[in-house]
C-alpha cells in the first residue's frame, strides 16, 4: 500500500461546539494529495479552506475524522517538522536579519553554525536574493519579504509545503513573478504544495489539481484537473490556460449560487 | 564630511532653541524688571546652584539614589510579573485585576501612609511610591508587548513544534522590547515626579523635595529653582540613558536604524 503525502479522511471541524457562535468550519472533507503533486484549495471567504489547511499542518484539530501526513497523523508530522509552511503575512522577525530568518527553524532543530549559514546562502541563492543576508526585513520590499518566507520554509527541505494565500498581499506583477518563482523552486526540490488561494488564474496557473470548495458548511464541491505542461510566460496567453481558468470559475458560480 | 555636519546640525538645534529660551527668559525679566522675585532670571538659578553647591549636591544625590534604585526595583517587578502573566494563565487572573485597580489608586496619594509605614524620615517610603508608580506602565506596556504577536508567528512556530519558553524566547521577549522601552522612557520622568513630590510629606531632609519647600517657604526661590534645575537633570540623563539602553538592546529596530542610516 502507498502512502499519500496527505490524507484527510471524512475530516469535520465545528467552532465553539454547542455555543451560540458555533461555526461548521468544514464537513466531511476527504482529499488525498500524492508525492510530488501541487494542488490549490480556492473556494469564497467562509468556506474553510485555510482551515483545511491549518488541520493537515496540525494547527487545529478535526472535530470528527482524521488526518494523515506521510502515513502518520498530522500532529506527529508537525513534532517531526515534515512539512514547512508561508502565510499571507510573511511574518520574518524583525530582530533578524534575512539570514538568520532562514536560519530560525535550522536552529530549532540543533543545525551548527556551519551548516545553517550554508543552508541560508544556498536558499537566498534559490530565492534570487543572494545579497541580501545581512539585511533586516524591514529594508525589503513586500515580494523579497515573501521570497525570505518562502526560503525559510523550504529551508529544511520538508517533503511538504502548505502555503496560505502567500502571495495576497502582493501586486499584480510581482505575484506572477513569485509564481514562476515557485514553480521552479518547487520543479527543483520535489515538494509537495498544498496551496490556498483565491485567484482564479493563480489556481490554474499553479496548480497540478484544483480543489474547489464551497462555504457554510466547507465541502469540496468539485476537483479540476490541470494539465497544462511545463509553465511559462507564454502559458498565461495560452487558450488551453483560459479553459482552465474558465472552468474554475464556473466551478466556483455553481458553488456561490448554492 | 557633510554627514558630521549633519549631525552637528542637528544636536545644535534644540541647543540653540534652549540657549534662545533663557536669554528671552533673562532679557524679558531684565527689561520688564518685575516687583517679585517668584520668577528669578536663569543668571540667578545658576549662580543659586554654585552658592549652595554642597546642598543642592547632596540633596541631588539622595533624590537620585531612590528615583534609581526605586526605578530599578520597579522595573525588575513589573517585567516579571508581565512575563508572569503572559506564562501562565492563573498568574494572569490573579495580577492584570490587581495592577488594573492599582493604577486607578493616586499613588502619590499614599505618600503620608507609607510615611506611617516605613517611618516619617526613612527613605524607604519615598522609594516605595516611586516602586509602585512606576510598576503600573511598565508593566502593562511589556504584557502588551508580549502577548501582541502577529498570529501566523505564532503558528509558524507552533509548525516548528517549539515549546513555550521557546516561543517567550524568540517571539514574545524580542517582539515586546520596543514597548518596554516606550514605557522606561516615560517612567524616567514619572520617577523625578514621583520621588520629589513624595519627599514633600516626607523622607530625608537633605534631598530635592525639601530643598524646594524650604527654599520656597524662605522666599529664596533662586534655591528652590536650583533644586528643580536639580531634578530636570537627573530626569534628563535617566532618559537619555534609557535611549541609550533602547539602542544597544534593539539595534534592529527601525526607529533606531532609520537614525543609523541617516548619520
Amino acid at each position: 500500500m502507498t502512502t499519500h503525502a496527505v490524507a484527510v479522511n471524512s475530516a469535520s471541524k465545528i467552532f465553539n461546539q454547542g455555543k451560540t457562535n458555533e461555526v461548521h468550519a468544514l464537513d466531511e472533507i476527504d482529499l488525498t494529495v500524492d508525492d510530488g503533486e501541487f494542488i490549490t484549495l480556492i473556494g469564497p471567504s467562509g468556506c474553510g479552506k485555510s482551515t483545511l489547511l491549518r488541520l493537515i499542518a496540525a494547527l487545529t484539530k478535526p472535530t470528527t475524522g482524521h488526518v494523515e501526513v506521510k502515513g502518520k497523523s498530522a500532529e506527529q508530522a508537525r513534532l517531526d517538522q515534515d512539512y514547512g509552511m508561508a502565510f499571507q503575512r510573511a511574518g520574518l522577525f524583525d530582530w533578524r536579519t534575512v539570514s538568520k530568518n532562514i536560519e530560525l527553524p535550522l536552529e530549532l532543530m540543533g543545525w551548527n553554525r556551519t551548516d545553517r549559514a550554508r543552508r541560508a546562502e544556498e536558499m537566498l541563492e534559490l530565492v534570487k536574493l543572494p545579497e541580501f543576508g545581512g539585511h533586516h526585513p524591514s529594508e525589503l520590499s513586500g515580494g523579497m519579504q515573501q521570497r525570505v518566507a518562502i526560503a525559510r520554509s523550504l529551508s529544511f527541505s520538508p517533503s511538504l509545503l502548505l502555503m496560505d494565500e502567500p502571495f495576497g498581499a502582493l501586486d499584480e506583477m510581482t505575484r506572477e513573478h513569485m509564481q514562476d518563482e515557485l514553480l521552479r523552486i518547487w520543479a527543483e526540490t520535489h515538494t509537495t504544495v498544498v496551496f490556498v488561494t483565491h485567484s482564479i488564474p493563480e489556481a490554474a496557473y499553479l496548480s497540478s489539481r484544483v480543489v474547489v470548495m464551497s462555504p457554510r458548511p466547507g465541502r469540496i464541491a468539485s476537483t479540476i484537473n490541470v494539465d497544462l505542461g511545463d509553465r511559462s510566460d507564454d502559458t498565461r496567453e495560452d487558450p488551453a490556460f483560459f479553459e482552465k481558468v474558465t472552468e474554475v470559475r464556473e466551478a466556483l458560480r455553481a458553488v456561490e449560487s448554492i | 564630511m557633510t554627514d558630521r555636519l549633519q549631525r552637528l546640525g542637528r544636536s545644535a538645534a534644540p541647543l540653540i532653541g534652549g540657549l534662545a529660551i533663557l536669554a528671552f527668559w533673562e532679557l524679558a525679566l531684565l527689561i520688564t524688571n518685575p516687583d517679585g522675585f517668584v520668577l528669578p532670571p536663569p543668571s540667578e538659578i545658576l549662580a543659586a546652584v554654585f552658592d549652595n553647591w554642597e546642598a543642592v549636591f547632596d540633596a541631588a544625590r539622595n533624590t537620585g539614589f531612590i528615583i534609581v534604585s526605586g526605578l530599578v526595583v520597579g522595573v525588575l517587578l513589573a517585567v516579571s510579573a508581565a512575563l508572569l502573566v503572559t506564562r501562565f494563565r492563573t498568574a494572569n487572573e490573579i495580577i492584570t485585576p490587581l495592577a488594573v485597580s492599582m493604577n486607578a489608586v493616586p499613588i502619590i496619594a499614599l505618600a503620608p501612609i507609607f510615611n506611617a509605614w516605613f517611618g516619617l524620615l526613612s527613605p524607604r517610603s519615598n522609594q516605595a511610591i516611586v516602586v509602585v508608580l512606576v510598576f503600573f506602565p511598565i508593566f502593562i506596556n511589556t504584557a502588551k508587548g508580549l502577548t501582541q504577536v502577529e498570529p501566523s508567528q505564532l503558528e509558524l512556530m507552533e509548525s516548528y513544534a517549539a515549546g513555550q519558553w521557546t516561543i517567550a524566547r524568540e517571539v514574545r521577549i524580542p517582539n515586546a522590547m520596543p514597548f518596554f522601552f516606550t514605557a522606561l522612557k516615560l517612567s524616567t520622568s514619572l520617577a523625578v515626579i514621583a520621588a520629589i513630590v513624595a519627599e514633600y510629606f516626607g523622607g530625608r531632609q537633605d534631598a530635592l523635595g525639601p530643598l524646594i519647600t524650604q527654599s520656597a517657604g524662605l522666599t529664596r526661590y533662586p534655591e528652590a529653582w536650583a533644586a528643580v534645575l536639580a531634578g530636570t537633570m537627573i530626569g534628563g540623563i535617566l532618559y537619555t540613558l534609557a535611549g541609550v539602553l533602547e539602542r544597544m538592546a534593539m539595534p534592529w529596530h527601525s526607529s533606531v536604524r532609520a537614525d543609523r542610516q541617516s548619520n
